[in-house]
């Protein structure tokens, strides 16, 4: 199932929502995308993942990247799937990210 | 300038659409360099090398790169590919040269071997999961990514003296349903056990092998009831940097290098450090009828010991010996040691069959071998504990002669053999166990306590409940007519062989795993305590559990509760240790007063005070605490390992003290371990020991 991405910024925020599956195949994408949004150095990156059913290493990767590029982003996940809320646990990324049911407010 | 715009970085060969250029010979393996990957990769007696390129799990490669002549400098080939997919990427090589076993060669072309150096190996991604056997490159190499977010985590530095190790194996820890973790038998299970672990107070963690292995080799069914028997435990590496991707739940995902990061970064949060079984004596390619996985093909001669016809010296017992002390093989263990340390945080490293690693290149045990000696200086490796397993399957035993330098500590299988024999009842045992509980300062007074880590059971021979349970092994279950596994353990059943419903046996088997236990951990040294001991684990009198991977080598987590008596009393004797340094001290003791306390530092006894029975099975000791840094409790430890009671004359503790019990293993749940003063005072002169206890005063 090929990825969809959907992108824009808001001031401080830029947002992608994401649905189908983020794989290795898919992921370059995502990373042009990630790298356009945070060009301007917003404070937040909300990503929509609620219709994403798969996320591989590639996919958390970028999301390490673009933390470690940006030390002081804040990376909102709003309703990830469970197997992918426990592959971030089990890979010690949880830490670096805030998972969320709803965009948060004031964001 | 950026590094995309250098000229050094830019490819100057094409082949198939893939540009590529000259690489560079160090370091060894694949690096992720500007826009590209560097491979190389050391032969020194290959005709040529062709590098195979995959992409993930596909049975055919998507190009093959055969290195230019002037792509080799010395015997190092290396090339730097552009534009490869990192996530997507699985790469192997081809080594043409001569196929002349009697010189030591077997090139084989047509063979796709991995990169001794490869940091990630997919293949048995899910633990169990039934391989490609067709597949032609079965344990494929590929890339790992260095960022892991560490925050400030670092090794913790623990002092030696102070450590408490726990060796478990990661599968078997948490993959018993009772376990009730959401990834049974992986890293993440493990993870969520942490808290356990900090209650039972270790703070050293032993984990059974964890390089990439194969648990299908060797594989086989029981000849009489058909269950599948596994390479269980993982002595058998496939690849010395890559971790056991079937050990992480994540591994189908090929996070297992995050996930393993991720459980190192919790432990060491819990105060709790890392030990790596390190297995470097031999690999899974086994002898001349064993697979290519990668340095029978790359170069044989350089990788093993081979005997003057060219066939495999098998000092490891598991059909080839790794030629650690060969300067290119030196290196290659360094730099994975290096790689581990460093990339993994990880605090220490206990090398099994390690006597194999003194050996030259013909097989003879070296004075100085440099590969120890290299170990022992390494200045990354520096903090690093490491502990020799000081024999080999070829004979060497090295327990307190091991090539030190000052930095190696060793397996003390002469602790286990006493401590066994005098709490079984062994006559004339005191004088052996007096010299074993003070850090056997006669085979290591040379190198201090802290190089005698001490055990009564580990993963190879009985647990602790099995060692108190059964006279003889029982091995049926491993489907060679109960051949296999040491016949010599020191056990004794208690009077019933195996299991029985009589309270009797049953009780005195308490007992005696409190009492090894209280040995165990007053003594001198460094203590090991074996997986599931703390709630008496079984195996069912199997002492050689390395192909079961079943309910007979899984910790049960329902013995939590069963067996609380016997994991309170660990977790209080655990606790017990780590209040009273007088039992942690990293010097031998001096058998004299030299604080002007009126005491000296150990004093042994026997039924009367400062009269020990060097003939008999009882025997007491007295450590003044006036001696210990900083200073203690004065501490009695009478220890009777005769079938009755009897009374022990007390030496008088400091003026204006007065002993209390701390631990009185004859008694059960709450009177058999105090904590802190709570103890009662002995008002007597006179103290009786139950027939086959222990008791410990404070004072």
């Amino acid at each position: 199932m090929a990825l969809d991405i959907q992108s824009a910024v808001d001031g401080n925020t830029a947002r992608i929502a994401l649905a189908g599956e983020l794989d290795g195949t898919s992921a370059p994408a995502l990373r042009q995308t990630v790298d356009k949004v945070l060009s301007g150095k917003p404070a937040q990156l909300v990503l929509q993942v609620e219709k994403l059913t798969f996320m591989a290493s590639a996919g958390l990767r970028i999301l390490i990247f673009s933390k470690q590029k940006q030390p002081d982003l804040k990376i909102y996940l709003v309703k990830p799937a469970a197997s992918i809320v426990d592959t971030l646990h089990k890979t010690g990324f949880f830490d670096g990210v805030y998972v969320t049911d709803a965009e948060p407010a004031g964001v | 300038m950026s590094m995309e715009e250098r000229i050094d970085f830019y490819p100057t060969h094409e082949t198939g659409g893939v540009r590529f250029r000259r690489g560079r010979p160090l370091p060894f393996g694949a690096t992720i360099v500007p826009n590209g990957v560097n491979f190389s990769i050391f032969s020194s007696a290959a005709d040529s090398c062709t590098l195979v390129l995959f992409r993930k799990r596909e049975p055919k490669p998507f190009i093959e790169i055969k290195f230019p002549p002037e792509f080799r400098i010395g015997d190092v080939y290396s090339m730097i590919v552009f534009d490869l997919d990192y996530e997507d990427l699985e790469y192997g090589y081809r080594f043409s040269g001569p196929w002349q076993p009697e010189w030591g060669h077997r090139f084989d072309e047509s063979k796709i071997v991995g990169d001794p150096y490869a940091k990630v190996l997919g293949g048995r991604d899910v633990w169990r999961a039934q391989p490609d056997w067709l597949d032609p490159y079965q344990h494929r190499a590929r890339l790992s990514f260095d960022d892991f977010d560490w925050e400030d985590d670092k090794p913790l530095e623990i002092p030696t003296k102070d450590l408490v190790i726990y060796e478990a194996h990661v599968r078997g820890f948490t993959a018993h349903t009772s376990s009730k973790v959401s990834a049974p038998g992986t890293f993440g299970g493990l993870r969520e056990k942490i808290p356990y672990l900090r209650s039972l107070g270790i703070n050293c963690l032993e984990l059974l092998p964890i390089y990439e292995f194969d648990e299908w080799e060797n594989n086989r069914q029981h000849p009489e009831t058909g269950e599948l028997l596994l390479n269980y435990w993982g002595y058998s590496t496939v690849g010395f940097f890559a971790p056991k991707a079937g050990y992480a739940a994540t591994g189908k995902l090929g996070m297992q290098v995050d996930e393993l990061k991720n459980l190192i970064k919790e432990l060491h949060r819990a105060g709790i450090e890392i030990m790596l079984d390190v297995v470097f004596n031999h690999t899974a390619e086994g002898d001349q009828r064993g697979p290519y996985i990668s340095y029978r093909g790359i170069d044989n001669r350089t990788y093993y010991i081979l005997t003057p016809e060219g066939y495999y010296y098998n000092f490891s017992g598991c059909g080839n010996t790794l030629n650690c002390n060969h300067p290119v093989v030196r290196n290659m263990v360094l730099d994975c040691l290096r790689y581990w340390a460093s990339e993994y945080h990880i605090d220490g490293f206990r090398f099994d069959l390690a006597s194999i690693l003194g050996r030259d290149q013909n097989g003879a045990p070296l004075s100085n071998p440099p590969l120890l000696e290299s170990l022992a200086y390494d200045p990354v490796l520096s903090k690093c504990k490491l502990i020799a397993e000081a024999w080999d399957a070829g004979g060497l035993y090295q327990v307190g002669s091991f090539p030190a330098y000052g930095r190696w500590a060793e397996w003390n299988g002469k602790y286990r053999d006493a401590a066994r024999r005098f709490i079984k009842s062994e006559p004339g045992m005191t004088g052996e166990i007096a010299t074993r509980i003070q850090g056997s300062p006669d085979l290591y007074w040379y190198r201090g306590p802290t190089a005698s880590l001490n055990f009564i059971t580990c993963h190879d021979g009985f647990t602790l409940r099995d060692l108190v349970s059964y006279d003889y092994k029982h091995n049926e279950a491993n489907g060679e007519y109960n051949r296999d596994g040491n016949d010599d353990n020191h056990s004794w059943n208690c009077g019933w062989e195996g299991e029985t419903n009589d309270p009797g046996v049953n009780a005195l088997r308490i007992r005696q795993m409190k009492n090894a236990a209280t040995l165990l951990f007053t003594s001198r040294g460094v203590p090991m305590l074996l997986m599931g001991d703390e709630i008496g684990r079984t195996q069912k009198g199997n002492n050689n559990s390395y192909c079961h991977d079943n309910e007979l080598s899984w910790m049960d987590w329902g013995a939590v509760e069963k067996e609380s008596e016997l994991l309170r009393f660990f977790s209080r004797l655990i606790a017990f240790r780590h209040a009273h340094p007088a039992l942690r001290g990293d010097r031998f003791f001096a058998h004299r007063d030299y604080v002007g306390s009126g005491k000296p530092d150990i004093s042994f006894h026997g039924t009367r005070a400062w009269q020990p029975d060097w003939g008999g099975r009882c025997l007491a000791f007295m450590l003044c605490g006036q001696h210990a840094s900083p200073k203690d409790s004065d501490m009695y430890v009478a220890m009777n390992a005769y079938w009755d009671g009897l009374p022990f004359e007390i030496p008088w503790p400091s003026e204006g003290k007065r002993w209390r019990v701390a631990i009185n293993t004859s008694m059960q749940q709450p009177q058999d371990i105090f904590e802190g003063e709570s103890g009662p005072i002995i008002e007597s002169s006179e103290l009786i020991v139950g027939g086959r206890s222990i008791m410990v005063l404070i004072a």
